[in-house]
């Protein structure tokens, strides 16, 4: 197998900063380990020099063992070609403190504010440094390896108090609140004086003014979410309004926070093909195809030839119906209720038929295997994949499209309302159809293909606006490639096993670090997994592109009306599910 | 419910009669009235959501149970139903909503997580489920439960309300509030207010201090 781009090094850092870079020469590692104090030198010198404008992906690692606490930066050229990666180590002693990179790159704003709240890694310079996920006043940083929570019952999986036997436990019965509970010793609930939500206010722009009379006009404060029928589940935006402008706006996250890193590290690799499913919701395939990649790097195996064209049929099927359904709710929230949306979820259910018949499953379709898929395609399900593919989809886009893209108050509301500007977007670490919409061809099924994709023909769609509009008819241009690239892997589909591997339960990983990622439907979904050896993964991190997309949402909403944001919220394509992991 | 569900049995009306006169009991006309209109919150959670947006498609078409008019308002709503992971960040905002809601109201718990904490149980974020603060009328299995599946959840719900007396039901009943739920508040933890004096002393006597 040859090297993936990630496992290459293209430039010699350590020769640039001799004194403060070094090679990561742990076994299984790459890329370079940053001196602290230069951090920011460096990281400028990576941006500036040698042209990584893309940091996709910051994270933190802890490591209890050697008393360390890691921060990883993934870097990428907008331009494609493999990733350069770069690290800080610190010593495991609070306060534990890192200079912040949000002066180079504004896009890791909230990713910094996550390694703050579930790891306790200060970042200096952080211009708002809030719990993000959880509240103010949660006590201590629940991904730090010595942190218990209240259903705590060992550090992998399987437990031993159920496997093999098949035992039941209930954990309620272990914990001494018997629920879900954990509380320092002595806390009076009483007593207890909630943080609020001062900090978040206080992070909002303030504006008082005085008029010409002397009278004093505050602007108003809206919350809206977390339950908005307009916001896509729970999120929350808090916005300063002046009339219908906004002046300032703040998201609020975490209300979906259900503990997906957490979880993963105590599951075994397997176990959490499950778990990525009910990442993003929509794009379950799609989401399996990155976790899969990555473990895939870390145990180095080769994917089956035939399990190799399935997944790119069931990604860009994914693809399609995701597509699809951000125009129905992208109109919904325009205020065309309903109609539109009941014609793309019939299309919708075609694609939900094809997945159950694969893998039993309409939405979590549990269906990539390391090495493989764990279901062949039955060669009915083939034909209905065809008869979709050839026939019916192109014909409704061309329908949908007909009916939709030139309707006046569509054209009105979208047309010349610009969400972000390519090098903005780039800045934000933005990804995904509005950084193409924005002009910026940057799709990593092209910049850096993973699977199959460079055997395929088909474009990378663009627009080069960067307006409502585009963002909405870059969706159309592109679940025409994905259907360009169906047809071409319809027709070419090779027969033969499905899977590299034998089916097995428990998979051996050797120790290292890999970071697997994929053009999902909403932008570039990374799994970053360190292996120790042992059965379960040391650190699993999903850099979900909906989580990231809305660093920027301040900058494109300000200046704008508040109807432009439930516009702007619905290009951006975000899923809680996968924004709050 | 055709008329012969509603007379009650028992009384005799002529032929001519019968398609304009019902004689029935106060408590069937409520529940035929009820039942026939439960407005569910329009209230998406997790990935259950998705499937409660589709049971409302042309497929599964769920205005036939007359509950397709989703509100996104609870002061409009009658049937809360709990699509997804509650989570302790989540769950104030919840028990606010299900406060607001007008009586009669009803909570269907959709799919695993909702019902007992799912995959997610285990989670430092995650309720345990929706039961543990709101009472819950049905439990739908399931992760997500198929479009089918909450409909046959809804049917129940409505064969539950046909069973309901106007004399028995918790909020017409005189005495302590048992319609408006505290609201948990958000501390190291998450404080269920009606359980601080259990708390307090637990927490005196657990052994390890968290760290």
């Amino acid at each position: 197998m040859a090297a993936t781009p990630l496992q290459t090094q293209t430039v010699d850092l350590a020769a640039r900063f001799p004194s403060a870079v070094s090679v990561d020469a742990r076994n299984g590692y790459t890329g370079w380990l940053v001196e602290k104090d230069k951090l920011l030198e460096i990281a400028r010198s990576i941006k500036e020099e040698l042209g990584y404008d893309l940091l996709t992906s910051v994270t933190g690692v802890d490591y209890l063992p050697e008393e360390k606490m890691e921060v990883v930066y993934h870097a990428y050229k907008t331009t494609g070609g493999p990733g350069l990666i770069f690290k800080v180590q610190v010593p495991r002693q609070d306060p534990i403190e890192i200079p912040s990179v949000t002066p180079l790159w504004p896009g890791v704003d909230f990713q910094e504010r996550e390694i703050w709240d579930l790891l306790g890694i200060k970042f200096t310079g952080h211009p708002d440094l809030r719990r993000i996920l959880l509240w103010e006043g949660f006590a201590g940083h629940p991904l730090r390896k010595d942190w218990k929570e209240g259903f705590y019952e060992e550090d992998a999986k399987p437990f031993k108090s159920r496997w093999p036997e098949g035992n039941y436990v209930s954990s309620e019965e272990k914990n001494p609140y018997k629920d879900n509970l954990s509380f320092p010793k002595n806390f009076d609930p009483e007593k207890w004086i909630p943080e609020g939500e001062a900090a978040l206010y206080g992070a909002l722009a303030r504006y008082t003014e005085t008029d010409e009379q002397g009278i004093k006009s505050d602007r108003i404060v809206v919350n809206m979410g977390p339950q908005h029928p307009s916001t896509h589940g729970v999120f929350r935006a808090v916005v300063t309004v002046e009339g219908e402008t906004i002046l300032s706006l703040k998201p609020v996250v975490g209300y979906l926070h259900r503990n997906h890193e957490k979880i993963g590290e105590r599951n075994t690799f397997l176990l959490n093909m499950p778990y990525t499913d009910r990442l993003d919701y929509f794009n379950s395939m799609s989401n399996n195809f990155g976790y899969a990649l990555a473990v895939e790097k870390l145990m180095n195996i080769p994917v089956a030839e035939r399990a190799d064209y399935i997944r790119i049929i069931m990604a860009e099927l994914s693809r399609v119906q995701n597509h699809l359904v951000l125009v129905g709710m992208l109109l919904n929230d325009l205020g065309a209720m309903y109609t539109p949306a009941l014609y793309i979820f019939e299309e919708r259910e075609l694609i939900l038929d094809i997945f159950e018949a694969v893998s039993g499953s309409r939405m979590m379709c549990n269906y990539f295997r390391f090495g493989g898929v764990a279901r062949d395609i039955p060669e009915d399900v083939l034909q209905k994949i065809k008869d979709l593919v050839f026939k019916r989809l192109p014909a409704k886009t061309d329908e949908m499209d007909r009916f939709l893209s030139e309707n006046e108050v569509l054209v009105s509301r979208l047309k010349g309302i610009p969400v972000i500007d390519g090098p903005s977007a780039v800045q934000y670490s933005i990804t995904g159809p509005v950084l193409r919409a924005a002009g910026i061809p940057y799709d990593i099924r092209r910049a850096d293909p993973y699977g199959i994709y460079d055997r395929f023909e088909f474009d990378v769609a663009m627009r080069t606006h960067g307006d409502l509009m585009d963002n909405y008819l870059i969706r159309l241009d592109e679940i025409r490639q994905s259907i360009r690239i169906l047809e071409q892997a319809v027709s070419k589909i090779p027969s033969g096993p499905i899977n590299s591997q034998k089916p097995q339960y428990q998979v051996r990983v050797p120790a290292g670090e890999a970071y697997g990622r994929i053009e999902a439907p909403k932008g570039e979904l990374g799994y970053y997994v360190i292996s120790n050896g042992k059965p379960n993964p040391w650190r699993y991190h999903v850099r979900a592109p909906s989580f990231i997309n809305i660093t920027g949402l301040e900058k494109m909403c300000v200046g704008k009306k508040i109807a432009d944001f439930i516009a702007i919220l619905g290009v951006l394509d975000i899923v809680l599910g996968e924004l709050d992991r | 419910m055709t008329n012969e569900n509603l007379n009650s049995p028992g009384y005799e009306i002529p032929a001519e009669m019968s398609n304009l006169v019902a004689i029935t009991t106060l408590d069937r006309l409520y529940n035929w009235g009820r039942r026939s209109s439960v407005w569910p919150l329009m209230f998406g959670l997790a990935c259950c959501a998705i499937e409660m947006i589709v049971a409302q498609t042309a497929r599964y078409d769920l205005a036939r149970f007359g509950m397709e008019v989703m509100r996104p308002t609870p002061r409009q709503s009658d049937l809360m139903i709990v699509s997804g992971t509650v989570t302790k960040k989540m769950i104030p905002a919840i028990v606010r909503l299900y406060n607001q809601m007008p009586e009669p109201k009803y909570v269907v718990a959709m799919g695993a997580c909702a019902s007992g904490g799912g995959p997610f149980k285990e989670g430092y974020n995650v309720v345990a489920g929706v039961d543990k603060f709101l009472p819950v009328d049905i439990y739908i299995p399931g992760c997500p439960p198929t479009p089918q599946a909450l409909i046959a959840g809804l049917i129940k719900l409505q064969q539950k309300i046909d069973k309901e007396s106007i004399r028995t039901v918790r909020w017409y009943r005189k005495g302590p509030d048992s319609v408006n739920i505290p609201i948990p508040i958000l501390g190291p933890d998450l404080i269920d207010p009606r359980r601080n004096a259990e708390l307090r002393q637990i927490s005196s006597g657990i052994e390890t201090d968290k760290v």
